[in-house]
């Protein structure tokens, strides 16, 4: 039997191979990362991200990107730290570092990432979120909690005509599957 | 070849490709830009529905959505099947099978048409009045009666495979019609660069434009000015113009409904598209342009097929290229009639003659028929109709004269009683209606949203003024939503202006015979003037006892005709009367358009835990608990569910069982006062639980009940691990949070649902410990440094692990925590690690059994919101000395201290073999008289393997001071008797916690 | 679906929210019995203007305050949880704006 610590399975594996390609639309599963639940009153979060050389983002629903890694404010009290996986032991290592009061909890695991991309983008999301997606209203680097149909995600446009979605494990094959189902008719 | 009634030339009709459809199974052939109706009427076909009540023959009257009769089921096969679709808003399309509706066992001959003849049984509010006694008809003889006969249509009984998908949408401008008024509002919102959406439920924008034939706009034919404006509005970027599309229904903060037909139009529609689309437009301000609807006038026999709206006359010959009759009556209270007669005769046919309501008719379009031949009679009202399937003769009579009455033959009637502003959407919004004393109309008064009305269904019925007040609405709208001011624009036109004039209500002389108001639900004057005299004043309630007005018309056609009926009997004037509510939906929208993509699969998430594969891959029978889908028992082959759990059970007992708990909801608790916070949200004490220690938690709601309850891990002076149960996890976050933001918000304290970054694999039973040692690398398994109630944190098969030693089957166990992705793996390490002990994956029946054999509780099974945790036998788990914490200041009310309370108490049946039925009652005296007084219920009963009997849990009032005596479970053939007993059954001295 | 104002994220769709009851109702430290269950369980539903708490569960997860018209379902102000409850005479002002 392989090494338990290497077989791992990823939340959206039971879909098999995958999305196909579209013009409209690009739907892919990202790799695993390492995610950090960040929770500190403002002032205590500014002393981490100067710690961890991340600056966090100081607008509400908001994400600050350096390099691989990157902050979403998600409420007033509550940062998303994403990175590579590789690089997420030390980046919690170091926010627990930080003295003053704050909550880091590991969720790389509680959340699987997808990436929807392409022109009709927006579109294929407008199909079950009832957020305005305008670049005016969404702009690039806004994120949030939304609902995508009944499931819970976080929305991140993360370029003109690309959105990032994290969502709880459990919930990712209902999210592909509604991304899916809005997709088809871009194939036309 | 397509139909003996279609014009040599015009019209909107593709000439060069005709189609072939089906109609009550007669085949015959129309052209592309066809509605059903118009190639009907081009095969000379009038006749196409019975009506709803009596069963009369009906034919179609009218051209647009407000059609009230000519409904009709389509069926596209391979059970899509679609009932009620108007056939003057259905697309002609390639092989399309339409059937008639109300009628059996065919169009021409209805055994329900008997209903006319007892009509007199059949009048306002006849459901109430005949089918009231005996009591007992009810039940064998009405219901079924009405059943059978009544409903518009027949429900589809196959699932409907055809897709449907919702957008959500968000503009500045929201154009609802685009009529002349509003393809101008959307040119003008659309210069200032707002986001607009432009909707109309024809096939092509245009409104009224697509019938005109004189009018010009800006140089252009008025329908030609209309495509090519239509065309530059859908090629900005910021526009979006949606045709086959209805508003139909208004929501709070400006979200409007439209309803799309994406493909019923189409020869072969592609798979991948939807068939129809739900829209929810979130519109900073909205222009309503929805044009005006004819009113028929109430004359008897206005119902024959052949009498049809005046303008739907026009409009058929003028955008379809149909004549729908050879001989023409026309009865009109205004231009329309005109204008409807000059198109007939340009389309071939004989004007018998007009019979006008008005005494001095004139202006352009009188002149023209005048110009034209056409024998007018002023001051002449329409009398009557006569014939079977078609109207053969109209009588007519002159106003205030004598009772002769002037026959003429003729195949087609037409009415006109003017024009009702579509007031719908208006009236949705909330908006306030006022009365047009000149235009005798409903008009929209004061809004309550961000609206505003343009063109004819804001009383405007010129194509200047609709242009203009179009454009200016639009640009108006535009400004509000703060996207700045159009230039100026006016809208050089030409053409023939019609005069307003209308008129409401029976027209005079209206005597014997049935003047219907509303076609669809075949209400007629009298039903109505009878409604008043029975003393109904309201005319909301005429409309319920008459039903006027209800159901998917809406009311179209008849609303002001009833109102002007009611106001007439009652001697009000018609803004006293007032006006029924526009409900939505405008027109009728199907499930799948509201479902949208949930269905099936996108019904709702379906959870799976990491170990869902693998489970589902070894033959687990799964149940739902919430979303999740969680594995029930895993039965060998051959094994039923009591064999399965049985072995499972002793498995666990004997030697070890796994199980996958990962839905349990977790919650990490961080911060200094972690643990003050949970001292107020738990009834236990925790500032002295030590980190590496484990504590049962007991949530009650303020109220004193129980909410929830789970085993908590203290892994830092600040940092807990909350478990709680699978149903609970969302509601005690919230419940958490909501405490924690409101009250005790000087608490530094956060919380974080790791509910899914954890797979959790118990590990139960005696050879547990020796099971999981080789697996798990920098924890001490030992009794002395990992008790029962202990956790530790380090590797099991090489990944991070959070290790509980807990137990809730009353044997030695664990709880592995692991990050989800390596679940499967290290749960099927596990079960290798143990097959050489003979260890078995168990399902939520077993851990059911093992857990009730303890006496240990379900929230939600043995707790219903009303019990406390005296009543569960949990007193033990109150922090005596504690101050305060959510639930203590209720546990000392009269109510809860009260005697007669219900107790957690055990029962063993006296036939060790029954198993009692969850939820049946318990009573004292098996002989007591019926009604019993019930003094409590069994809320879990499993056989036990490891008892080799039943057992069960039950809530008795005083249960513990009954300890040892007899009560019984009455069931519909017997009495079963059971003993009392205390709730743990097994291992009462808890020796086996420690293997 | 309503348009609620969340107080930090603004504008945002129903489906977002979760309403939590009537707001400003404080939880006492000491109460005989009867103003236990008066606390517990009578709220003052109100025609008109009613302040009541929503959470922002699919947001940024903030309990906040809600100053609505239960005729007409209209959204007059909201606020963050914790700050004062509006006098009198504004709600007076607000309810006839929202009337
Ligand atoms: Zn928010």
């Amino acid at each position: 039997m392989a090494d338990p610590a290497a077989a791992r399975v990823h939340p959206l594996a039971v879909l098999g191979a995958g999305s196909m390609p579209g013009a409209g639309a690009t739907l892919r599963a990202l790799p695993p990362a390492c995610r950090i639940s960040l929770r500190a009153d403002p002032q205590v979060a500014a002393a981490i991200a100067a710690a961890i050389g991340l600056p966090l983002p100081e607008a509400m629903c908001r994400a600050n990107v350096l390099g691989a890694r990157a902050a979403l404010r998600l409420g007033p009290d509550e940062w998303l730290l994403i990175g590579p996986e590789a690089a997420g032991e030390s980046l919690a290592r170091v926010a627990m570092a930080v003295p003053g009061p704050a909550s880091v909890v590991d969720v790389s695991h509680r959340s699987t990432a997808l990436e929807i991309a392409g022109p009709r983008a927006v579109a294929v999301l407008g199909a079950f979120c009832a957020l305005d997606l305008d670049a005016a209203a969404f702009p690039v680097g806004m994120c949030t909690r939304t609902l995508l149909g009944k499931a819970e995600i976080v929305l991140w446009r993360s370029a003109a005509e690309c959105f990032r979605i994290e969502v709880w494990r459990s919930f990712a094959p209902y999210v592909w599957n509604c991304l899916e189902e809005g997709r088809l008719e871009f194939f036309i | 070849m397509s139909g003996a009634f279609r014009t040599a030339s015009g019209g909107r009709i593709d000439r060069t490709q005709p189609i072939l459809f089906g109609f009550d199974g007669r085949a015959m052939t129309g052209f592309r830009g066809d509605t059903l109706a118009s190639a009907l009427l081009a095969n000379g076909v009038h006749l196409v529905g019975r009506s709803f009540k009596y069963h009369r023959p009906r034919g179609i009257v009218a051209a647009g959505s407000e059609e009230p009769n000519a409904l009709v089921t389509v069926d596209r096969g391979g059970g899509r099947l679609t009932p009620n679709l108007r056939a003057t808003q259905l697309e002609l399309r390639r092989d399309l099978k339409a059937t008639s509706q109300n009628r059996f066992p065919s169009l021409d001959f209805d055994i329900g048409a008997v209903n006319n003849l007892f009509s007199p049984l059949f009048s306002a509010g006849f459901y109430y009045k005949t089918f009231m006694w005996p009591a007992s008809f009810w039940k064998h003889v009405y219901e079924p009666l009405i059943r059978s006969a009544a409903g518009l249509g027949r429900a589809p009984t196959e699932p409907d495979p055809d897709r449907y998908l919702h957008r959500y949408a968000h503009c500045d401008v929201l154009v609802i019609g685009a009529g002349p008024a509003g393809l101008a509002a959307a040119l003008a919102a659309a210069e200032t660069g707002a986001r607009v959406i432009l909707c109309d439920e024809q096939s092509e924008p245009g409104g009224s434009l697509l019938a005109e034939t004189e009018a010009r706009i800006e140089g252009r034919p008025a329908a030609e000015w209309a495509a090519g404006v239509a065309r530059a509005l859908a090629g900005q970027d910021r526009v979006t113009v949606l045709p086959r599309t209805t508003a139909f229904g208004w929501f709070p903060d400006n979200l409007i409904g439209l309803a799309e037909r994406v493909t019923d139009h189409q020869d072969r529609p592609d798979p991948r598209l939807p068939r129809e689309r739900l829209w929810q437009v979130r519109a900073r301000e909205v222009v309503i342009a929805a044009g005006a609807i004819e009113r028929p006038l109430v004359f008897p026999g206005n119902d024959r097929p052949g009498v049809m709206l005046a303008d739907a006359g026009r409009i058929y010959a003028n955008r379809y290229g149909v004549r729908v009759g050879d001989r023409a009556v026309i009865a009109t209270a205004g231009d329309s009639g005109y204008r409807a007669a000059l198109a007939l005769l340009g389309a071939g046919a004989t004007i018998a003659a007009i019979a006008d309501l008005r005494e001095d008719p004139a202006g352009a379009a009188v002149e023209a028929a005048r110009q034209a031949g056409i024998a007018i009679r002023p001051g002449t009202a329409i009398a009557g109709s006569r014939g079977g399937h078609r109207v053969t003769e109209a009588s007519l009579r002159r106003i205030g004269g004598s009772d002769r009455v002037e026959r003429l033959d003729c195949d087609v009637l037409l009415m006109s009683g003017g024009f009702t502003p579509a007031v719908h959407m208006f009236s949705q919004s909330r908006g306030r209606l006022r009365f047009d004393a000149a235009l005798q109309a409903f008009l929209p008064g004061k809004s309550a949203a961000r609206e505003r009305s343009a063109g004819a269904c804001n009383g405007r019925f010129d194509l200047e003024g609709c242009l203009d007040e179009g454009f200016t609405a639009g640009a108006a709208a535009a400004k509000a939503a703060g996207c700045g001011s159009p230039r100026t624009r006016r809208f050089a036109r030409a053409g023939a202006v019609p005069a307003p004039g209308g008129f409401l209500g029976a027209v005079p002389g209206t005597g014997k015979g049935k003047a219907f108001v509303d076609f669809q639900n075949d209400v007629t004057a009298k039903d109505l003037q009878l409604a008043t005299r029975e003393g109904f004043r309201s005319i909301e309630h005429v409309k319920r006892y008459t039903t006027t007005g209800m159901a998917t018309d809406q009311g179209k056609t008849s609303n002001m005709n009833a109102l002007a009926i009611v106001a007439g009997a009652l001697d009000r004037p018609i803004p006293e009367v007032g006006l029924t509510t526009f409900r939505m939906p405008y027109t009728p929208v199907t499930f799948g358009t509201i479902a949208g993509a949930s269905r099936g699969m996108l019904f709702d998430p379906l959870r799976h835990t990491p170990i869902h594969d693998w489970a589902s891959e070894h033959g687990a029978v799964f149940e739902d608990v919430g979303n999740w889908k969680r594995a029930r028992y895993f039965p060998r082959s051959g094994e039923d569910m009591h064999q399965a759990v049985a072995r499972e059970c002793t498995a666990v007992r004997m030697a070890a069982g796994m199980f996958d708990a990962s839905t349990l909801g977790k919650i990490e608790v961080v911060g200094p006062d972690a643990a003050t916070f949970l001292e107020r949200m738990y009834t236990n004490a925790w500032a002295r639980l030590a980190p590496g220690r484990l504590r049962y938690g007991l949530m009650l709601n303020e109220a004193g009940f129980i909410m929830d309850d789970g085993v908590i891990a203290r892994l830092a002076p600040d940092r807990f691990h909350v478990t709680t149960t699978t149903g609970g996890a969302p509601g005690v976050l919230n419940h958490m949070e909501d405490y924690l933001q409101t009250e005790f918000t000087d608490l530094k304290v956060w919380l974080t649902s790791i509910t899914e970054q954890y797979a959790v694999i118990a590990v139960q039973g005696p050879r547990a410990r020796e099971i999981i040692a080789p697996l798990v690398e920098g924890i001490d398994l030992s009794p002395a440094a990992m008790p029962h109630m202990s956790v530790q944190t380090g590797q099991i098969c090489g990944v991070a692990t959070r290790l509980f030693r807990v137990s809730f089957t009353g044997e030695l166990g664990f709880e592995i925590n692991v990050p989800a992705d390596h679940g499967r793996a290290v749960w099927e390490a596990v079960l290798q690690a143990g097959a050489a002990y003979g260890i078995v994956p168990y399902g939520t029946e077993a851990m059911h059994v093992l857990r009730a054999e303890k006496g240990y509780i379900i929230v939600g099974q043995e707790t219903d919101g009303t019990v406390t945790p005296a009543d569960a036998g949990l007193d033990w788990a109150i922090g005596k000395a504690k101050k305060d914490f959510v639930g203590k200041r209720s546990l000392s009310r009269p109510d809860i201290v009260a005697p007669g309370r219900k107790q957690l108490v055990g029962l063993l049946t006296h036939s060790p073999q029954e198993v009692l039925e969850e939820g049946a009652q318990l009573v004292a005296d098996p002989h007591a008289e019926i009604p019993m007084r019930m003094i409590g219920h069994v809320t879990s009963s499993y056989h036990s393997a490891a008892l080799g009997r039943s057992i069960a849990l039950a809530l008795v009032a005083d249960g513990r001071s009954l300890l040892g005596q007899t009560l019984y479970v009455p069931m519909p053939d017997r009495m079963i008797a059971v003993t009392l007993v205390a709730p743990v059954f097994y291992d009462q001295e808890g020796r086996r916690l420690d293997g | 679906m309503l348009l609620i104002p969340c107080p930090h994220c603004g504008a945002r769709p129903e489906n977002e929210f979760r309403n939590a009851g009537e707001a400003h109702i404080a939880r006492p430290a000491e109460a005989d019995d009867a103003a236990w269950a008066d606390y517990l369980y009578m709220r003052t539903n109100p025609k008109g203007v009613f302040i009541e708490r929503w959470r922002h569960i699919h947001g940024c997860g903030r309990f906040f305050n809600c100053v609505r018209h239960t005729v007409t379902d209209r959204i007059i102000a909201t606020y963050k949880a914790g700050d004062p409850r509006p006098s009198l005479d504004v709600l007076r002002a607000w309810s006839e704006h929202a009337r």
